[in-house]
């Protein structure tokens, strides 16, 4: 599955358009990892805990694009964009979408 | 009494190991950016390479969290009230915007790619709840785009 976030596939042709394929999720850490992270906020610096909250959150929802990608039968993903919003505080909250297509 | 003690032992420690983190932060964003010059990063949707040259693409990602420390966070509510440049949220941005955008780079120098085309920025917050503005002082971000390697 290629992915990218420019219109095309560089070196490639678009074949056929299937249209939008997107994946989203809202990913919390335990309780314990908000509490390190409200300690953490005193000395103040990286906050790995929730990087590492943030970088799942991304893998997930790319996965649940992907796999929606696959069911068409495409095999590539183009012009992909992320948003992201804030529901409630301790989560993230990521949005990808993208036009699934089919390239030779 | 016991509160303002508290208080101002938290602004001490905030100050002074916040001071250390962010100079040393700092220090290792610039060495790793000076490492890093090889790629180019660029926001145009198009490469300024011919088509037959380029051999695969990926989409390369990195994220970053950073927080205040509390001393700045302090200063930054003290601020707010006579109003203008919030210089430490303005630093705290700029750390972790390139903090990302470095993690997206050594992904991407890992993969063995050359370039990367149509670099985007995008910023959550995780530690702040949408009703409410008491959450902790930090930025999240996401920065992406496409990694090209060219045919050796």
């Amino acid at each position: 599955m290629i992915i990218t976030n420019i219109e095309t596939v560089p070196g490639k042709t678009i074949v056929e358009h299937y249209g939008l394929v997107a994946g989203n999720t809202v990913r919390a850490k335990h309780i314990g990892r908000d509490i390190m992270a409200s300690l953490k906020n005193i000395v103040g610096g990286e906050l790995k805990g929730y990087t590492e909250l943030l970088r799942e959150s991304r893998q997930e929802a790319m996965r649940r694009m992907t796999e929606q990608a696959e069911k068409m039968g495409a095999n590539a993903v183009v012009n992909v964009r992320f948003a992201t919003s804030s529901i409630t505080m301790g989560a993230a909250e990521l949005y990808v979408y993208g036009t699934a297509v089919k390239v030779e | 009494m016991s509160d303002i003690i508290i208080f101002l032992v938290l602004l001490a420690i905030g100050f002074t190991t916040g001071t250390i983190i962010e100079s040393a932060h700092f220090k290792s964003i610039r060495k790793r950016e000076k490492e890093l010059l090889g790629i180019p990063v660029v926001t145009l949707e198009k490469a300024n390479e011919d088509d037959t040259r380029i051999d695969s693409v990926y989409l390369a990602t990195g994220e970053c969290v950073v927080a205040l420390d509390y001393f700045k966070m302090v200063l930054a509510g003290l601020k707010g009230i006579i109003g203008g440049r919030l210089g430490s949220y303005e630093t705290l941005i700029d750390r972790g915007r390139r903090e990302a955008v470095l993690r997206m780079k050594e992904k991407a120098k890992k993969a063995g790619c050359d370039m990367i085309v149509n670099m985007r920025i995008e910023t959550s917050s995780i530690g702040q709840n949408a009703n409410q503005k008491n959450g902790f002082g930090c930025v999240e971000v996401v920065a992406y785009g496409t990694a090209i390697r060219l045919k050796k």
